[in-house]
């Protein structure tokens, strides 16, 4: 079972993003649960959101503790939530941002945990682009999806259709074909 | 021996009638063609006013519906004393849920009747002043907000009457209840407080708003009557003296409705779309002193004379004829 | 066929195509996503002539019900938490009444303080209304709950509360299987009354009923539950029947037999107790599962047959008697009357609180081995609690306790879960 962890405020999409994982991965032909960290968030609040990933049914219904894979939408965060919290010792990081793990000042992290593999996105400067609005949330499925393959970007593709019918979904759609160039250009797939 | 025939003035009038009578001597309320939504036998009071008020308004209903009606009844002394198990002395189908609700059932009783395509058949709620203005006011307010198909018909007795005369946001300045007793230095209910609902119900603008009286009973089948022509949300609100809680002679039920309505304590009148368009005008202006004095519960105001409450309270009755035009203006 | 679909949006597309005919709502977290839903199904003509009424508050939207099922129509609401509590009245009504209308209970905690977040209080709270209560392990079964819980009111004629835990379910994206119009056509008759308000057959509802009287009523509503103990694994079978899966029934056993400690619970925590089942049988432990469906009427005969031989069962209940403990607890106690089994009452999930794995298997371990204080509090903070407790014995004016905690504890949403 893989689980996922994803960081953002209120606003950010956050919640959608854990949907549109879920989804991609029911495309898959797998089990898939998506939920909020549930509450009365509201925008800028730090927001938490879960999916589980797995061949089998998913029975629990308990928060993700342990992530296998962490997204965070805004690294604003960073310093100011425990996002690392419990962290999986070979996860799989990917982080919004137009700056390297150096400049978020991540390095010593990265060294004290040597199995995580930590990645950064402008995931907001390409939504940005396309969007007019810098909605990460689909840069960073999609980022997730190219760089790890553990969702199909055709699922992802096809479940950003479902959920944005008509313009918005083909914008979207856009923003996630441009994250597939740019992680095949800047980032190698792990 | 002789006997001597009884007169009967009222045969062939509107007042209430008596079916062991003659046919010939019956009034028009006792022929048999008039419907029956209450039956003889319910356990009201002596000179009910409520009693008199429900049967004919819905008598009234009955006959604009085709008996195709539906009634919906807040708990209250209108509900016990017709439905004790198992004697109903309902003709309909009557239905009581709860004392704060009736106008929600009676929107449910609508909104079940447009989902099954039937047109054909009306539903009324009714309760006392408690019921209305008081603990069911949120879903009045909401019946006639989403202007649901409902005529609702207030009983005001102005006092909860049902659990032994206690205040309600209908009872009059200085009236004595069992919570505003006729004690200290402001003996009775408060003056200046209180809620007129037909006025709040013109607010929400719904298509009908009246007033109406147990002291004219052809005027009240009127206004019933037209309310059923109209569709939407409607609101009838009659003034039913209470002998028990008013301690006012049964035999004088009526006589006490009509000095209320000729003071101009309470205007008769109908709104449509929340503009006044007509009202009944006062016959013979009478002062609030010749309705207020048959009533034990204003006893206080005349042993010793208040005359500050007896002017404050005639204040209020100039006031309404003023605002509802009920005297012809002087030149 | 299967969907990926939010909780609510499985919820509501399953009661639209049990072609409801009046509904009314009024707005509260966490319900909101189903009502918007049917509003929308509504307005769009796809629930042939149905009625959607917005309310002016919970009490109101039961009332309409009130009067709409009187009067021969197929009903439905969902609420939850201060909202259930403000129908209360209008909750015992109903039932008293006898009228089959269906309502979701998304299950949210009950203030002050308030709090928005997940546990059983408020269901509990009506739990002797009358209402026959029926809870979800997740959002297939809530579904489908929604479809037997129409033919088991009308059945019965009386009103069936589905509850669903708030936020857990109502706002989880998982695989629902969502069933055709045929399916639920073939399993949910016409609504037949057994009474109706009817100009052509004038009756009286609700008519005030003395001591002579009240009793046998009241015994009558009794006996419409014992019923309901034949009727619903009835309806889960033929349920089963038509739609190739198991849903519902008195409660769902997991590895029940020859297991020596037995866990109990409600809603959708049994998943989280499976996987514990799963993880303490791995380590030798012989211990299984028990999700009570049906919780009124209370499934005390089949209960007793099912953990006959077992020798504790922990019950996990997310709500609290306030002064005296469990509540699923108090009931499984009086269930197994007689029998020489140990009953542990757990107060978990109280207001969202997690229940984890780890803690359901400490919580297993620490009662064979040690046994548990009763009542027993799961994870509670007893640091902040033996704070507060000095504060106030410390001054007389010291404060409201709940804004002294989130003082200390910090406001929602800043610790990562």
């Amino acid at each position: 079972m893989i689980q996922i962890r994803i960081h953002g405020r209120g606003g950010q999409g956050v919640v959608t993003a854990a949907e549109l994982l879920a989804l991609a991965a029911f495309r898959d032909g797998k089990e898939a649960q998506a939920f909020p960290s549930f509450g009365s968030e509201r925008t800028g609040a730090p927001v938490t959101a879960f999916c589980r990933i797995n061949s089998q049914p998913i029975r629990s219904r308990e928060p993700v503790y342990h992530p296998d894979v962490l997204l965070i939408q805004d690294s604003t965060l960073l310093h100011q939530v425990d996002v690392f919290a419990g962290l999986a010792s070979s996860a799989f990081v990917l982080i919004n941002s137009t700056r390297d793990v150096e400049a978020l000042r991540l390095t010593d992290f990265v060294i004290q945990h040597p199995a995580v593999q930590m990645h950064t996105l402008p995931a907001s400067d390409l939504a940005l682009k396309h969007l007019g609005r810098p909605f990460a949330n689909i840069g960073m499925v999609a980022g997730y999806a190219a760089l790890t393959g553990e969702v199909s970007k055709a699922a992802v593709n096809q479940s950003i259709t479902e959920k944005f019918p008509g313009r918005i979904g083909k914008l979207n759609g856009a923003v996630a074909a441009e994250v597939y160039d740019y992680v095949a250009a800047n980032l190698a797939k792990v | 021996m002789s006997y001597q025939r009884v007169k009967f003035y009222q045969t062939g009038t509107f007042t209430v009638g008596n079916r062991l009578l003659d046919e010939s001597d019956r009034t028009v309320q006792a022929r048999m063609d008039r419907t029956n939504s209450l039956n003889a036998g319910h356990r009201a009071c002596q000179g009910c006013g409520e009693a008199l008020g429900a049967r004919y308004a819905l008598d009234a209903v009955m006959r604009a519906t085709r008996q195709q009606m539906v009634a919906v009844n807040a708990t209250g002394c209108l509900e016990v004393f017709s439905s004790p198990y198992p004697e109903s002395a309902w003709q309909i189908p009557w239905m009581h849920s709860l004392f704060g609700n009736a106008p929600a059932v009676a929107s449910g009783v609508a909104a079940a009747l447009r989902a099954k395509g039937r047109t054909d058949v009306r539903v009324i709620a009714q309760g006392g002043d408690g019921a209305t203005v008081d603990i069911g006011f949120g879903c009045l307010s909401g019946m006639f907000e989403r202007n649901d198909d409902v005529l609702y018909i207030c009983y005001d007795n102005e006092a909860y009457m049902n659990t032994g005369v206690q205040r309600s946001g209908s009872t009059p300045p200085r009236a004595w209840t069992n919570t505003t007793q006729a004690v200290g230095t402001n003996p009775g209910n408060p003056m200046g407080i209180g809620k007129n609902l037909p006025r709040i119900a013109m607010a929400h603008g719904i298509p009908y708003v009246a007033t109406a009286s147990v002291a004219d009973l052809h005027d009240l089948e009127a206004k019933v009557t037209k309310a059923m022509s109209i569709r939407g949300a409607r609101y009838i609100h009659i003034h039913v003296p209470c002998p028990l809680g008013w301690k006012s002679d049964p035999a004088h039920t009526i006589k006490v409705a009509r000095l209320a309505v000729e003071s101009g304590l309470f205007p008769l009148f109908e709104a449509e779309g929340g503009e006044v368009t007509d009202r009944t005008p006062i016959r013979k202006k009478v002062s609030v002193e010749q309705y207020l004095e048959l009533q034990g519960r204003f006893k206080h105001l005349f042993h010793p004379r208040d005359e500050r409450a007896l002017e404050t309270i005639q204040a209020i009755a100039d006031a309404n004829i003023h605002r509802y035009q009920l005297l012809p203006l002087k030149a | 066929m299967k969907h990926h679909i939010e909780g609510s949006q499985a919820v509501a597309h399953t009661v639209a195509l049990c072609r409801p005919e009046v509904m009314a709502c009024y707005p509260i977290s966490p319900q909101t996503h189903i009502v918007e839903t049917l509003s929308r199904k509504v307005k769009a003509g796809e629930i042939g002539n149905c009625q959607f009424l917005n309310v002016e508050s919970e009490f109101g939207a039961l009332s309409v019900l009130i009067g709409a099922s009187a009067m021969g129509a197929r009903t439905y609401t969902a609420t939850t938490s201060q909202g259930l509590l403000f129908m209360a009245e209008a909750v015992y009504n109903a039932a008293g009444l006898g009228l089959p209308i269906v309502m979701t209970i998304a299950n949210r905690a009950l203030g002050a303080p308030i709090n928005i977040w997940n546990d059983h209080s408020d269901s509990m709270s009506m739990r002797d209304a009358g209402w026959i209560q029926l809870f979800a392990q997740d959002n297939q079964e809530a579904a489908d709950l929604h479809i037997q819980a129409f033919r088991l009111a009308e059945e019965l004629s009386c009103p069936v509360m589905v509850c669903m835990d708030g936020y857990i379910l109502t706002h989880a994206y998982e695989v629902v299987d969502l069933p055709t119009q045929e399916q639920v056509d073939a399993y949910v008759p016409a609504f037949e009354p057994v009474q109706v308000l009817d100009p052509q057959d004038p009756v009286s509802i609700g008519a005030m009923v003395g001591p002579e009287a009240f009793a046998e009523v009241r015994f009558l509503a009794h006996h419409k539950h014992v019923r309901a103990l034949e009727a619903i694994p009835r309806l889960s079978q033929a349920f089963q029947d038509i739609f190739q899966r198991r849903s519902g029934g008195l409660m769902d056993t997991y590895h029940t037999d020859n297991a020596e400690t037995l866990l109990l619970a409600l809603g959708s925590v049994n998943g989280t107790i499976k996987d514990a089942v799963d993880e303490l049988r791995k380590e030798g432990w012989p211990v299984g599962s028990i999700a009570l469906c049906a919780f009124r009427p209370f499934p005390s005969h089949a209960l007793r047959h099912v953990v006959q031989d077992a020798k504790r069962i922990i019950v996990f209940e997310k709500d609290l008697a306030v002064g005296m403990g469990g509540i699923v607890s108090s009931d499984v106690k009086m269930a197994l009357q007689g029998l020489p089994i140990i009953v542990d009452t757990v107060i978990a999930g109280l207001g969202g609180r997690p229940i984890p794995k780890a803690s359901v298997i400490d919580t297993v371990k620490q009662a064979c081995l040690e046994g548990l204080e009763e009542p027993h509090f799961l994870d509670l903070n007893w640091d902040e609690i033996n704070r507060e407790l000095t504060r106030q014995q410390a001054q007389r004016r010291s404060g409201p306790t709940a804004e002294n905690l989130l003082r200390e504890v910090g406001p929602p949403g800043t610790k990562p879960v």
